[in-house]
């Protein structure tokens, strides 16, 4: 798989853990591509953190870039039924077990549910914007990545970065496998299969347990 | 009672080296008009509130798009915001030593600016539990509360707050459109001054009383930006 055959897959996948009338909140990048493999009959409520509840695609008819963005600064629109809140409203609604699930990126997660995102010291500081608040809050927190970057390992023993939260990670969706976060660990509950059990532990530092019951990714 | 004033009046406001509080996502919700005016003064040592350091290209183009443009002219001293990766000028004025940046988790930031703006003492959230978060500056230590963990963080206030308006009445009263409200709403109780730019004045009446958003009492000072 090329990169981008990568990322459509992982989406793909992704789209299945969420229900219909969920209200989920999208991560820049991969998670954006999610709401497209959505089954049918399936609509979720989409929540941007700056102050949407019940996103729309953005038309030319509906497009006003001066009054509605989205929590990437790009245009973005509210849906029927959707409403406008301010800044308060919509982190009491995240850290308040309102949002059913949040779908986002790491840089490295491990065994204990940690994720680091946010901060390469001496490198890259961009900030944590809303990511503290969305793991910590959201009932369901999704990690949709890449298993490898370069070839490292991205699944760790302990996150070397900075963390962005601690023992909050549901499930780790890659294009290898799909991860639940159990007290006992990481198990491996589904698997691509194009790999082995042997590769796919191979390609990530985190000791893998592999469910009596795994089954094939589709 | 708010005071209409012009947006040269509303600059003149603003002392040197006074902490601000920039309502805005992005740019979105930024005071656009007063930003340029404070940006062409001159004025600075600015200690900055605000959610983001905005980005260079606004979504039609414009060039240093709200508060992007007092970062680039380097009058900002402190920032203190949730994500500042947008705008590669605040890391570059980060690493010179010449700019201070504070970052605090997004809804703590919202949440710490309602407790400045409410009188309350403080923020406990478990938010930025075992992170970075707890040597910032604002947050006080963790605490225990029923078994779960939590930051105390310090409340937030500012001396002036710029919040952006689309419908103000003469009575001050705001009415914020699409996504412009996000801080715009809790920074507009929590600054000694706070000075709304209009992007329409209405008359009294014009907004229903149950479409008010902010109440013209926690407003000083409107500039009808629509004119300015």
């Amino acid at each position: 798989m090329d990169k981008s055959e990568i990322k459509t897959y992982i989406a793909a996948r992704v789209a299945k853990e969420l229900k219909d009338g969920d209200v989920v909140n999208l991560g820049i990048g991969l998670p954006t591509l999610v709401p497209q493999f959505l089954p049918e009959g399936v609509h979720v409520i989409l929540q941007s953190e700056n102050g949407i509840i019940g996103t729309a695609p953005v038309t030319e008819e509906n497009k006003d870039p001066h009054y509605v963005v989205d929590a990437g600064g790009s245009p973005s629109a509210v849906g029927p039924g959707g409403c406008f809140i301010d800044s308060c409203t919509s982190f009491g609604l995240i850290r308040g077990g309102h949002v059913d699930a949040t779908i986002l990126g790491g840089l490295e997660v491990d065994e204990e549910g940690s994720l680091a995102n946010w901060i390469i010291p001496g490198k890259k500081v961009p900030g944590m914007g809303g990511a503290m608040d969305l793991l910590v809050g959201a009932k369901s927190v999704i990690v949709a990545m890449e298993h490898t970057a370069k070839g490292n390992p991205k699944i760790l023993k302990k996150c070397r970065l900075p963390y962005t939260a601690v023992n909050c990670i549901t499930k780790i969706i890659t294009e290898m496998c799909v991860l639940d976060v159990t007290p006992n660990g990481l198990v491996m509950v589904e698997i691509n299969p194009e790999f082995t059990v042997e590769q796919v532990q191979a390609a990530t530092e985190a000791t893998l347990t592999v469910s009596p019951d795994l089954k094939p990714m589709a | 009672m708010a005071k209409f004033i012009s947006v040269s009046e509303a600059v003149a406001l603003i002392p040197e080296g006074a902490s601000i509080m920039f309502g805005g996502f992005m740019g979105n919700g930024n005071t656009h008009k007063i930003i340029a005016a404070l940006a062409e003064s001159g004025k600075g040592n600015f200690t900055m509130l605000c959610n983001d350091a905005s980005m260079p290209v606004g979504p039609l183009g414009e060039d240093m798009y709200g508060v992007a443009k007092l970062i680039h002219n380097r009058q900002i001293k402190h920032l203190i915001a949730t994500h500042v990766g947008l705008n590669p000028e605040v890391a570059t004025q980060m690493n010179e030593g010449s700019l201070k940046v504070t970052l605090i988790p997004q809804g703590s930031m919202a949440e710490m600016i309602r407790a400045g703006g409410a009188g309350l003492g403080g923020v406990l959230t478990p938010t930025g539990v075992k992170t970075m978060v707890e040597e910032n500056e604002f947050c006080l230590g963790r605490q225990e509360i029923d078994g779960r963990s939590y930051l105390l963080m310090k409340p937030l206030r500012a001396d002036i707050a710029l919040i952006s308006g689309y419908n103000v009445d003469k009575a001050g009263n705001i009415w914020y459109k699409g996504t412009t409200r996000n801080f715009n709403l809790p920074m507009a109780t929590a600054a000694d001054l706070v000075i709304c730019e209009a992007d329409h004045v209405v008359e009294i009446g014009g907004i229903v009383p149950e479409n008010v958003h902010t109440s013209g009492v926690f407003v000083d000072y409107v500039v009808d930006g629509g004119n300015a």
